[in-house]
């Protein structure tokens, strides 16, 4: 920067040579208050999404800079919600970028005060084997009169409503197929 | 609405702005009352009389729309003379069975058609949520009725619906809802005043309404008043359901329930459905009319999608596979199962029960006799720790180096970070596109149970085992995609939708899915949400640039309809009732119905159309039927079958009153749901003995500023400090007699739990005079739990068990409790102060409130 | 080149004035509190948008504001205010009902004494007890507030009537902002719309615009020391957008656009108001002739500024600068031209 713009980019040169003497307006302005713009509108990519908690359905949009989400609001296409949304709509950034957020499997043996760490993979091991065992342990092939029954009571699931159709749909697939008959979510509470 | 629905309620706001008059009903006085023209309070868990008396009102002052309701409703049909009354059976109807608590619904059908439908005993459609079956159609009922288009014969339902109604009168809604006469004649006045062939009235509720023990006749009864009034199926009509979660509506559409498979098709029942033709036939009745007709093609498509190639016509499309009910195992049953150590694991999806389920206790203690669990969640919820935080480890009946419960915490995806679609709660689907990965070991659940499925085939690879072929078998090949191996939603959304076997060609409806095996529907009712192979989910027309319904963003079930029954937004002749209510009508010059949504009615039927005699399916519905999923093509005013606690809706009192119903002998809905069992001890109620050591109602509900069991807003600061703590709302009146202080602490107790809270002393709650009685009610909300930035006691822990019979939801909006000034006690003293009031009120182990109310010779009031 | 006296008050449009040629219409708020339903979805945008820290986490028993005031972590904050008052034409709520007396006022004057620091100063306390009182019985409750147990509270005998009254306040965007006629190190500064914006990176944390604003807005945040305040979201005005509260708002209870618009809209809606009976309805902050010479974000109250916690009269509390503005002017300039000259000089 040379001197001259240097001497010319002050509050003051500006004051006493432009259109604010009293330096209260566009003297004033700082050039980083100069350069500030929406980040909405230097974003990488946004995306349009729906807001995760009550079943309005508001139109959101996701806005995301460097692989992070930097915005979420209304979408004001949508004809249900017309852009707008609720405290705990308009809170969505903080919902999905929170610090309190659990991003690491996490284990409690039997009897164990603590948690511990377990790899994901490890993880999901253990649990398709406990799946098996439990179904093993508690299957019912037949009913007392020889009708087929085909099923473990053994193993219960309870979640859904916050999910995507998609999900819901694989889950009631595999767990009918797995013969776990004992499937519940929100809506029946 | 205001309170937990803001941006839904912007349509009130627009409708007030166009002059609407908004009447909001509710315990407490909240910010939607803030709105409304006239607030009503009521007494928790009375609305029925309220709902009556204004079908009262309707039906004295002859203020129907009676064009509607003798075209379109099951006015005029004649029931059978076996049919007794509720009115005068004390408030039981005909075919009770004291043995089973259930209904033989024989003597509820239609005049003639007594054997050929209805159930024997009900007992086992309670147990399996059988009226969840519902949700997209109606009861089988076959062939003819007989009609009295004069509406004069003794026993056609508009009769019949006088006579049931009569004693619901101002006076009597006083007396029970403590609602002044006044106030109530205000509200049916505007109500009727507003309905018609120029004007329609719109009625809206939530779980304030299903959450009780007679629940589904709750809603019944406002279906009724719309019918009459001729409010369905019309513009700004309707009785809209709001609904609590981002995918409830998907969640039982493509359920994720014991006794639903995809699309309201019923899961197989070890008695009833040991056959594929059997169970096919059960859901669609051999002759019957409408469009459920068509069920065996839903059922065999739905095969074909889970067994692939594996399903033939031949082996009945695998239906050997499917696993049998035998009765209620529901997540209530489960529960009490778990304490008894019957069940071995548990997945909890996003879902938080040790917080958001009725009787948390209960709940947590089922947990801690489990041999794993797995909890997938955004936050370390409360129901992951219960083994270390929860208030049984402080009253010793947990303790973390006892408790075998193995724990799997497995971190989930956000709404952003996956892709997929919601159904809201107009039935509409809309598409969330992926913003950004997840983060560490987050994952999906469509990844995660996609891949369980994946290492679950390849432990069973080789085996020999019978039971494991439907694992083997199953069609599920989905493709993966990036770095995470995560499955394509797309791929499943596709399934869903349906595709032609041979060519993959993806179906445009459910009227392309065959019984022969030669289509594979995931979810009939979501068939043309991949029409042509377009995503019509992920539609985004923009609302400046389409009509008011805005068909083109999103899709509706079934076939992208928005109003569901609007044929009958015209009058019988295709004609709008009025242009200001225009909305579908027959242009008669090119012979088809046209509008402004997708019309639902066979687009080129006219209104002329008349069956001819013994025409089954879609074809047995005349021009003039708007009703088509209904089997007799009519709105049911009456409902002969498919409500298990009665055609018609009764009062009852709540299964924990302070009152003796002022209506009947029978105190409360004799056909609920009970557990009887030592932890679900239920408080008494009158005529029981020592109601009065529970004298106050207290209810729960939602605020604005959090969500659900807490886990999407305890967590998150922006929503934590704006309501940071438990609180209990009570009157003046009340804080007077009890001695409560504002912002001071407060305790309640129920035969289940004690549990604390700060105080509010506010005007916008109040006593009710109910039969010359203050009643006192205290409001809750039941977001609290002990994790997360803020913290407090749960107020389902207050709640015990008891269910609708319909489709087994707690009782959860209305309870009794006695209320007292200062903290609670802490550890095992907590405990006790619990068992002194059960002792107290006579709450032994083994005594169980009585089903049905024994013959008192007391008067009204027996406390 | 020293002002004219009379740009300190009265009525003008202020973003010309601050030297902005080619000035875009003034923009501004135009809350309309009688369709507000208290969801808070403002104050949650506004600290989404705006990374605004938390604000504590009491329960502060002023009916269901949790936020207190706004401050430097609030820059939007709904007041609920209850009272046994009549709304409009309604029906009353609780008429028929076995009712006693009111509690509002002495359960607000409870709350009011509830409130625990937020981290900013002098981060307002919720309020007095009397102010509490006045706000929970309207301007006429003359009784001593919180002498009484709950339930036994002066007022009427039967509160049969009822209402709950909400209300997003934010800053005002005064005509005349003392804030920014105060701030000596040019932070505080006037847009191109007309709005009051704080530069972060000049403030200085002096806090002499926190006595200055007739409204107790603006306030500092005691880790960074520097003063905070709604910006009337200046970045996304700037390419378009509409201010993240408004955008959110649920019910267009806020309004954002150019004020002349917002002016005439109001307008309209009190006469609306009145002729479906609510005579009470009144505007607030519209007036280009009252002390501030008219605010820009503005509102449409249902009772007396004081019920809500607004100055029933503010005045920019820079009006009789203009008398001393001519030394202090002069001296400021003598030392802003020395400095200059002393740069130049040591740089050549």
């Amino acid at each position: 920067m040379g001197i001259r713009t240097f001497i010319e980019g002050w509050p003051v040169y500006r004051q006493l040579t432009g259109t604010d003497p009293l330096g209260r307006g566009a003297a004033a302005q700082s050039p980083r208050t100069a350069e500030l713009t929406a980040r909405t509108e230097t974003a990488d990519s946004m995306a349009r999404s729906v807001c995760p908690y009550c079943a309005v359905g508001c139109g959101q949009r996701v806005y995301v800079k460097d692989g992070q989400v930097t915005q979420i609001e209304g979408d004001e296409d949508s004809p249900i919600s017309r852009g707008r949304l609720c405290p705990k709509g308009a809170a969505s950034k903080s919902l999905v970028t929170s610090p309190l957020r659990q991003t690491k499997v996490r284990y409690r043996r039997p009897y164990a005060t603590e948690w511990e760490d377990l790899e994901l993979d490890v993880a999901l091991d253990m649990i398709a084997d406990r799946v098996l065992a439990a179904r093993e342990e508690t299957w019912e092939d037949v009913d007392s009169e020889g009708r087929p029954l085909n099923r473990t009571l053994g193993i219960s699931s309870l979640g859904g409503a916050t999910l995507d159709n998609e999900e819901n749909y694989l889950i009631k697939k595999l767990f009918t197929a797995m013969g776990a008959l004992q499937i519940e979510n929100q809506a029946r509470i | 609405m205001a309170e937990a629905h803001p941006v839904g309620f912007q349509w009130v706001m627009e409708a007030k702005r166009r002059g609407a008059k908004v009447f909001h009903v509710d315990p407490r006085f909240t910010r939607t009352s803030a709105l409304a023209d006239t607030y009503l309070p009521i007494r928790a868990g009375t609305d029925i009389a309220l709902l009556g008396g204004v079908v009262r009102y309707i039906l004295e002052n002859g203020l129907d729309f009676r064009e509607y309701v003798l075209s379109y409703t099951n006015a005029a049909t004649i029931i059978s003379e076996e049919f007794v009354d509720a009115e005068e059976g004390d408030g039981l109807f005909s075919g009770f069975n004291p043995e089973t608590g259930a209904y033989d619904q024989t003597s509820w059908q239609y005049a003639g058609q007594e054997g050929e439908s209805g159930s024997m005993d009900t007992s086992d459609e309670r147990d399996t949520a059988a009226g969840l079956r519902h949700e997209s159609h109606g009861m089988p009922i076959p062939g003819q009725v007989l009609r009295d288009e004069s509406l004069q014969h003794p026993r056609c339902v508009y009769q019949i619906l006088k006579r049931h109604y009569a004693r619901y009168t101002p006076e009597m809604v006083e007396r029970v809802c403590g609602i002044p006469q006044e106030k109530f004649l205000e509200l049916a006045r505007a109500w009727t005043e507003n309905s018609g062939r120029e004007r329609t009235g719109a009625l809206v509720y939530s779980v304030g309404w299903t959450q009780h023990s007679v629940g589904v006749q709750y809603i019944r009864t406002g279906a009724i008043i719309q019918t009459l009034l001729g409010n369905i199926g019309r513009p700004g009509g309707g009785v809209m359901a709001l609904r609590g979660h981002a995918s409830i509506q998907g969640s039982t559409d493509i359920p994720t329930l014991f006794n639903l498979l995809p699309g309201y098709l019923p899961m197989p029942h070890h008695a009833k459905h040991p056959t594929f033709d059997e169970w096919a036939d059960s859901i669609h009745h051999p002759g019957q009319k409408g469009f459920w007709g068509n069920a065996r093609a839903y059922c065999a498509s739905l095969l074909k999608a889970y067994w692939g190639d594996a399903a033939t016509p031949e082996n009945d499309f695998c239906y050997g596979y499917m696993p049998r009910m035998t009765g209620d195992h529901g997540t209530y049953q489960q529960v009490l199962n778990m304490i008894d150590g019957k069940v071995k694991g548990y997945f909890l999806l996003g879902q938080n029960p040790a917080v958001g389920s009725a009787h948390g206790r209960a709940q947590r203690l089922g947990m801690a006799n489990l041999d794993w669990l797995v909890v997938r969640d955004l936050f370390m919820i409360e129901s992951a720790t219960f083994w270390r935080n929860g208030p049984e480890v402080e009253t010793g009946e947990i303790t973390p180096e006892q408790c075998r419960t193995e724990v799997f915490f497995l971190p989930a995806a956000s709404h952003v970070e996956k892709e997929g679609t919601f159904t809201q709660t107009q039935r509409m689907l809309q598409w969330r596109e992926k913003a950004v990965e997840p983060p560490g070991d987050a994952r999906s659940e469509l990844w995660f149970f996609y891949h369980l499925g994946r290492k679950l085939r390849e432990k069973l690879a080789r085996s020999e085992k019978r039971r494991d072929r439907a694992l083997l078998d199953l069609a599920w090949d989905y493709p993966t995609q990036g770095p995470l191996a995560e499955p394509s939603a797309e791929a499943v959304l596709r399934e869903i939708n349906g595709f032609d076997v041979a060519t993959g060609r993806p179906l445009g409806g459910f009227t392309e899915a065959r019984a022969d095996g030669s289509t594979a529907v995931g979810c009939w009712i979501y068939s043309g949400v991949y029409a042509d192979g377009v995503n019509q989910a992920a539609r985004r027309k923009s609302r400046h640039e389409q009509n008011w319904v805005a068909g083109e963003w999103g899709w509706a079930w079934p076939s992208n309809r928005r109003t569901l029954y609007n044929r009958a937004s015209a009058d019988p002749d295709g004609r709008p009732w009025s242009e200001r209510k225009k909305y579908i009508w027959w242009d008669e010059e090119k012979g088809e119905w046209t509008g402004y949504d997708v019309p639902d009615f066979e687009k080129t039927k006219p209104p002329s159309y008349r069956p001819k005699a013994g025409t089954s399916g879609p074809e047995g519905i005349a021009g003039d039927d708007p009703f088509v999923m209904q089997a007799d093509g009519k709105a049911w005013l009456y409902a002969p079958s498919g409500v298990v606690d009665g055609p018609l809706p009764t009062h009852y009192e709540p299964a924990e009153s302070p009152m003796r119903n002022p209506l009947y002998r029978q105190q409360a809905n004799p056909s609920r749901k009970v557990y009887p069992d030592a932890i679900n001890s239920v408080n008494p109620s009158p005529p029981e003995e020592q109601a009065q050591i529970f004298p106050y109602v207290f209810t729960v509900s939602r605020l604005t500023e959090h969500h659900t069991a807490g886990g999407m807003s305890r967590m998150v600061r922006p929503l934590a400090e704006l309501q940071p703590e438990m609180f209990v709302e009570v009157s003046p009146e009340l804080a007077a007699e009890v001695g409560l202080t504002h912002l001071g602490w407060a305790h309640l107790i129920t035969g289940r739990a004690a549990i604390e809270a700060k105080v509010l002393v506010t005007d916008r709650l109040t006593p009710l005079r109910v039969e010359g009685r203050v009643i006192h009610q205290v409001w809750l909300p039941y977001h609290f739990g002990y994790e997360g930035l803020v913290t407090g006691d749960s107020a389902n822990d207050l709640i015990g068990i008891t269910l609708d019979p319909n489709v087994l939801i707690q009782e959860s909006k209305v309870g009794t409790c006695d209320v007292r000034p200062g903290r609670r006690p802490t550890g095992r003293a907590l405990r006790e102060m619990v068992e002194d009031y059960q002792r107290r009120a006579f709450m032994s182990p083994d005594r169980h409130a009585p089903v049905v109310t024994p013959p008192d010779p007391g008067t009204s009031d027996a406390s | 080149m020293l002002p004219d006296p009379n740009s300190l008050a009265g009525p003008l449009d202020p973003a010309p004035e601050a030297g902005w040629s080619d000035a875009p219409p003034r923009m501004g708020f135009f809350t309309d509190t009688s369709v507000c339903i208290g969801c808070k979805a403002c104050e949650v945008a506004c600290k989404e948008w705006n990374d605004v820290p938390t604000s504590g986490l009491d329960l502060l028993g002023m009916s269901y504001d949790n936020t207190g005031a706004l401050t430097a972590n609030s820059w939007r904050h709904v007041a609920f205010v209850e009272q046994p008052r009549p709304a409009g034409h309604r029906t009353p709520p609780f008429a028929g009902n076995p009712t006693d007396g009111s509690t509002s006022p002495s359960s607000a004057a409870v709350g009011a004494t509830t409130g625990n620091p937020v981290g900013t100063e002098p981060g307002e306390p919720t309020g007095s007890p009397e102010a509490a009182a006045r706000m929970a019985a309207g301007p006429e409750f003359l009784g001593m507030p919180g002498t009484q147990p709950p339930g036994r509270a002066t007022g009427p005998e039967n509160r049969s009537d009822f209402r709950w009254l909400m209300m997003s306040d934010v800053c005002k965007h005064c005509t005349h902002a003392a804030c920014l006629d105060v701030c000596p190190t040019g932070s505080l500064f006037r847009t191109e719309f007309g709005t009051v914006v704080v530069q972060e990176d000049i403030c200085n944390g002096c806090g002499y615009c926190i006595s200055a604003c007739p409204y107790g807005v603006i306030d500092r945040r005691k880790d960074d020391g520097r003063a905070w305040k709604c910006t009337l979201c200046y970045d996304r005005i700037g390419v378009g957008k509409t201010p993240a509260c408004a955008q959110a708002c649920p019910t267009e209870s806020i309004q954002y656009g150019p004020l002349e618009e917002l002016r005439e809209r109001a307008a309209a809606r009190v006469a609306t108001l009145h002729e479906r009976g609510v005579p009470e309805a009144r505007l607030y902050g519209h007036d280009p002739a009252d002390g501030v010479g008219g605010d820009g974000a503005f509102f449409l109250l249902l009772d007396e500024p004081e019920v809500y916690g607004l100055p029933p009269d503010p005045v920019v509390t820079t009006r009789d600068l203009p008398k001393m503005w001519k030394k202090a002017g002069l001296a400021a300039l003598a030392v802003a031209a020395a400095a200059v000259a002393a740069f130049v000089g040591g740089s050549s």
